[in-house]
């Protein structure tokens, strides 16, 4: 049904019509509203689900880790400063293998303080074995979550996913949404129903002591699960797209890419706004597309080289820095994907912190990839530096 | 051997886990000297040390790992920690 929703609303129905069992979450700007919504929904009956309320986010993840490992379909929501305190319990929800989703209303990391967005927390996690999905709008952030779970919990992944959106940006923002209805989601994503559990009558331990003869293979085994997930993630974006026709089966998606000279490649909201700097800049005759990184992990290096191979250049956008490295990480793996070709790759690092970015920074960075100027932050303010 | 999927674990797995390997020094249990008051097997961190059949004690190599810590406690001094060549 199509509504015009806000997008943490928007979201928090995907989470009801998820059906999990456990939700833990601490309210953190700016993903908030979803956390509140899941609350109502426990509390008026709407969702048939344990909803702990916890002191922190570190606790928030660990009772997922819990709950997921007692064979619970698990679930929270966080960004920020909060991702950041979850870091260990991230790399244990992933090397004890628990499908967990969680919600990323993405925003900039302290110090200093910043409350808006950008994508450098999910992006600090990016080793910890979750995957990592990014929303272009509402509506696909909504439906990714529908996708994460099928996907999390298919035996031949078992990992936890990041959906990922851009905070403020989509999380605040009213868009049409056309919403699932609960028999729709129920025939698409099953019960979940793992393997092996929690049960005092049969007991297991998860996420045991790994010695040095044992440790590497396992990270190994994690490694090859991130990459058996692309085709995974085919699988099921196609079925997807069967029952509900809006197709998420590819891990990039190209926007007049097919004859283009200069390539952007970009990640999350800033996509809209890009690929209106490019029909006004196609119209102007300059050949211009975009390659938007909807997976990025697994990361689609294949997929990328493959979609590159024709352009002249590529310009890589990130809304995070890896500071000290050569500029965000999103071109340093572009660059990596695109090694032996002969097509320059340069990075832009722009919109930290919540600084706007507009179709006219897109033009601008398209005229100075052409001149060969690139792998540097976009937009200073001279004035202060 | 496989991995098991997340590392996870059924009861009884540290019998897996010989830890045996892990000995340096090696203790040798001297029978003559032994009052079998039994401080060695009541003391032994991996439960390693049983009572044989005349009543006196010995280590099981599969697990010991030569911490030292019955020949530390015998009273008899009945038990000599002796480097160990592999």
């Amino acid at each position: 049904m199509m509504e015009i929703t806000e997008g943490s609303h928007a979201i928090a129905d995907a989470v009801r019509l998820c059906r999990p069992q456990v939700v833990s979450a601490y309210p953190i700007t700016p993903q908030t509203h979803i956390v509140e919504d899941l609350a109502d929904f426990v509390a008026n009956g709407r969702l048939d689900a344990e909803y702990i309320t916890v002191d922190n986010e570190l606790s928030a993840l660990s009772a997922c880790i819990g709950a997921s490992a007692a064979g619970s379909r698990a679930y929270s929501a966080t960004t920020s400063q909060g991702l950041a305190l979850m870091f260990e319990a991230c790399f244990n929800a992933a090397g004890m293998r628990l499908p967990i989703i969680m919600s990323i209303a993405n925003r900039a990391l302290g110090a200093p303080l910043s409350i808006w967005n950008d994508q450098q927390d999910s992006i600090a996690l990016r080793d910890s074995g979750w995957l990592q999905f990014y929303a272009e709008d509402n509506q696909e952030a909504t439906d990714l979550h529908f996708l994460a779970y099928k996907v999390a919990e298919d035996v031949k992944v078992q990992l936890p996913v990041f959906v990922c959106f851009d905070g403020f940006i989509l999380s605040h923002t009213y868009e049409p949404i056309d919403m699932l209805s609960q028999e729709q989601v129920d025939k698409y994503l099953p019960n979940y129903n793992p393997a092996e559990k929690l049960d005092a009558k049969d007991p297991i331990s998860f996420g045991m002591y790994a010695t040095p003869d044992y440790y590497l293979e396992f990270r190994y085994e994690m490694d090859q699960a991130q990459k058996r997930a692309k085709d995974v993630i085919a699988t099921y974006g196609k079925e997807f797209a069967t029952m509900f026709n809006r197709d998420y089966s590819a891990l990039v998606e190209g926007y007049r890419l097919d004859d283009a000279e200069t390539a952007i490649v970009a990640m999350g909201s800033v996509c809209g706004t890009v690929k209106d700097a490019i029909d006004e800049m196609r119209d102007a005759g300059k050949k211009v597309g975009l390659l938007r990184i909807r997976v990025f992990r697994p990361f689609p290096s294949e997929e990328i080289a493959k979609a590159l191979s024709g352009v002249q250049r590529v310009a890589v956008l990130d809304k995070n820095i890896s500071l000290g490295a050569r500029g965000g990480a999103t071109a340093t793996e572009v660059r990596d994907a695109m090694y032996g070709s002969t097509v320059p790759v340069k990075g832009y690092v722009l919109g930290l912190g919540g600084r706007d970015i507009r179709k006219k920074d897109i033009k601008e960075i398209v005229s100075l990839s052409e001149k060969g100027i690139g792998d540097q932050f976009y937009g200073l303010r001279k004035e202060l530096i | 051997m496989t991995l098991a999927v997340g590392c996870r674990a059924r009861p009884g797995k540290s019998r897996d886990n010989k830890t045996g390997s892990w000995r340096v020094f090696k203790p040798s249990f001297d029978h003559e000297k032994c009052s079998k008051c039994g401080m060695c097997r009541t003391l032994c961190p991996e439960g390693c040390v049983h009572e044989n059949a005349e009543e006196f004690f010995d280590p099981d190599y599969t697990y010991c790992k030569g911490c030292g810590i019955c020949a530390n406690e015998c009273p008899k001094e009945a038990i000599a920690m002796n480097l160990e060549e592999k």
